[in-house]
């Protein structure tokens, strides 16, 4: 899971990195009680679980009441990325001297840790310049590791020391909570040569999740989505209106592809895992029926011992039970296709031989 | 360790083409149906483990053990495939490995990415094999299926099949078998960050047999094993004709596609990155499955 800032901030000063006083809050309320607390000037930042919100705007100072009352809301409300604000977190300012990049990630092609640090930080990771990079293995980075990233970004004396400092808590907190990035952009030298983070972001390994009951209550999660991973499928939402189904990730990405390529507009990713039964795809359709903008449905199964009747069968109680009355275009590969055809003769489902056909179909029969 | 050996064995073994497997967790839902099926598809599954069930047969022919120590000395197997559920997969795959398995197939989905990488560095001291976690399996079609794919869509024949996805090596296969194109050997490498056998391994596994004849890479966002994969084909000067297949150009980024390991983050693990790699390695990417034999044929 990906956690928001102030979430990553609650981790780092459980861990013992240097930050800055702040407070997260979810209304103009709270964020009042706050601003009281924390006393002018500080900076106003929207939590939002993608990158690239300074740029839009989610990052405002603040030095009175009036610005206060005016940028609250303005940043309350913005949507980045297609993303809400969860909550806002208001921040001391910094008396910044200059601005470090910091960053632990799970290597996958060299299977390690991988230490990523440079002395020009602020930036996105892609215009980092003077990358450090280094490879650690599995367990914590050591104080040798630690001081030679340092020295090799030219840090001095107390800067160093306290780099080394929190290059060690993080490595801890990323080996203990088996986090797949762990980054500190910026990662700030302050002017009585203090280091502090800024600002964090932190992703975990989902598949960990049952080893870390702890972070539990940073798991966001859409009541859809939630019934979908309980019934072990995986959706993802998307912005247009032809729901996708398939089995297996990889299918139901190509099917994405294809139709995106056809001119049409997926509204969701459904992977219903590797089979196909009567009781998955009618599950399936449950939850597309609770997604609102869905006006067709794009079905491609491949299962070479799938029998197509059973699926056909969850067509047909989806529609008997009114739980849809949305146009089904579906390719389903497996036994008795034939069978299945003639069950759904007169329903609002159509069988096609190949997904090209049935992408072809939606796209023309669902007009936005 | 040759994969081939391991697969097929020599002609002077006694199982020369009939290698056993043994089966972790074969009386489990899900291995069950599965070591069912890879004896009809004619698999020569030896034994099944399962703790507590030691002395019962399954489908009252393959004896069951508790522990792999015992199934491998009862049966001298080296090859095991694990369906225990995701949190107890480290220490099947442990006692796999000390028992002396050379090549594991690990079938479960959702295992932590240190598990996987546990059990890698084990499998590295023990010079064994790892395919998967998250994979559908390996398979020389007509010969030995060690995983949950239907038969079905594949043919023998001399064409490699390297795939992240279990359904889209099956359509694709599919599509290559109706135009004429068996497959050697086609191998699941998994959908999660970590593979026990990447691409690039894969890669080295197959690239010298004199039988091969091509080779079909389908690939996905993530990561950047096609990447580097290409730039391999690149430095060794690989020159059978060679297609592959990218899922996901139109995906969100930072969003899991599926699988584990399918997400693009940044530029990091992107549809374009792969492709324009593969370009530069002359590997004409497909648009859609069913472009696969088309594009191998062009290059034959």
């Amino acid at each position: 899971m990906r956690l928001l800032e102030f979430q990553a901030k609650e981790l780092f000063r459980e861990y013992g990195i240097n930050l800055l006083d702040s407070k997260s809050s979810i209304n103009i309320e709270e964020g009042r009680k706050h601003a009281k607390e924390l006393g002018y000037p500080f900076v106003i930042k929207i939590q939002v679980p993608v990158g690239g919100r300074g740029k839009a705007g989610g990052i405002q100072m603040c030095q009175n009441d009036d610005e206060f009352e005016l940028k609250y809301p303005q940043v309350m409300d913005l949507v980045i990325k297609g993303e809400k604000a969860r909550a806002i977190l208001l921040e001391k300012m910094a008396d910044i001297k200059k601005e470090l990049y910091l960053s632990l990630f799970l290597n996958r092609s060299k299977r390690c840790y991988t230490i990523i640090a440079s002395s020009n930080g602020g930036v996105e990771i892609e215009s980092v310049k003077n990358q450090i990079i280094k490879e650690v293995g599995l367990g914590n980075v050591t104080e040798e590791i630690a001081r030679e990233v340092a020295k090799e970004m030219g840090l001095e004396g107390k800067t160093q020391d306290g780099f080394v400092d929190i290059l060690k808590k993080l490595s801890k907190l990323t080996v203990e909570k088996e986090a797949e990035l762990a980054e500190i952009n910026p990662l700030a030298i302050m002017q009585d040569d203090s280091i502090i983070a800024l600002d964090g972001k932190f992703v975990t390994d989902d598949n960990s999740n049952f080893r870390h009951e702890e972070l539990q209550k940073y798991q966001e999660i859409s009541e859809i989505e939630e019934r979908a991973e309980k019934s072990g499928f995986s959706l993802v939402e998307l912005d247009g209106n032809i729901a996708v189904v398939g089995n297996g990730a990889g299918l139901v990405m190509s099917t994405l592809d294809m139709l995106s390529d056809n001119g049409g507009k997926p509204a969701c990713f459904l992977d219903v895992g590797g089979g196909a039964t009567t009781e998955s795809v009618y599950e399936a359709l449950t939850l597309i029926s609770k997604i609102s903008k869905v006006k067709g449905i794009l079905v491609n199964l491949y299962g070479g011992i799938v029998k197509t009747t059973v699926v056909a069968e969850a067509f047909l109680k989806a529609y008997e039970n009114n739980l849809i009355d949305l146009p089904v275009f579906a390719r389903l590969k497996g036994t008795e296709s034939k069978k299945a055809k003639e069950m759904l003769q007169g329903s609002r489902t159509k069988i096609y031989d190949s997904v090209e056909e049935a992408i072809n179909a939606a796209v023309m029969g669902i007009k936005n | 360790m040759d994969i081939f050996d391991l697969l097929k064995g020599k002609p002077e073994d006694s199982d020369y083409m009939k290698k056993g497997v043994i089966v972790q967790g074969i009386t489990g839902a899900y291995g069950s149906i599965h070591a069912k099926s890879m004896i009809t598809d004619g698999t020569n599954i030896v034994a099944g483990v399962t703790p507590g069930k030691g002395g019962q047969k399954f489908e009252g022919v393959v004896p069951i053990y508790n522990t792999m120590q015992e199934a491998v000395n009862a049966t001298n197997a080296k090859i095991s495939i694990i369906f225990v559920p995701a949190k107890f997969f480290l220490s099947a795959a442990k006692e796999a490995l000390e028992a002396g398995i050379k090549l594991l197939v690990a079938i479960p989905e959702h295992v932590p990415i240190r598990d996987t990488m546990i059990t890698l560095e084990l499998a590295e001291q023990k010079g064994a094999i790892v395919i998967g976690p998250n994979t559908p399996g390996i398979m020389i079609p007509e010969l030995i299926k060690i995983g949950i794919m239907p038969v079905t869509p594949f043919k023998a024949g001399k064409i490699a099949v390297l795939s992240k996805s279990g359904t889209l090596l099956y359509e694709i296969s599919d599509a290559l078998t109706t135009a004429g194109f068996g497959q050697l050997i086609t191998i699941g490498i998994g959908g999660d960050p970590v593979n026990g056998t990447r691409l690039i391994d894969a890669f080295e596994m197959i690239k010298d047999i004199p039988d091969l004849e091509g080779l079909v890479i389908v690939g996905e966002i993530g990561g950047d094993s096609e990447e580097i994969l290409a730039q391999k084909i690149i430095d060794t000067g690989f020159n059978k004709p060679t297609v592959a297949y990218i899922a996901g150009r139109s995906a969100p980024k930072e969003k899991k596609m599926g699988h584990a390991g399918a997400i693009v983050m940044g530029t990091y693990g992107s549809a374009e990155s792969k492709i324009s790699m593969f370009n530069k390695a002359n590997i004409p990417v497909a648009k859609r499955p069913t472009e696969v034999p088309v594009l191998l044929a062009g290059k034959m």
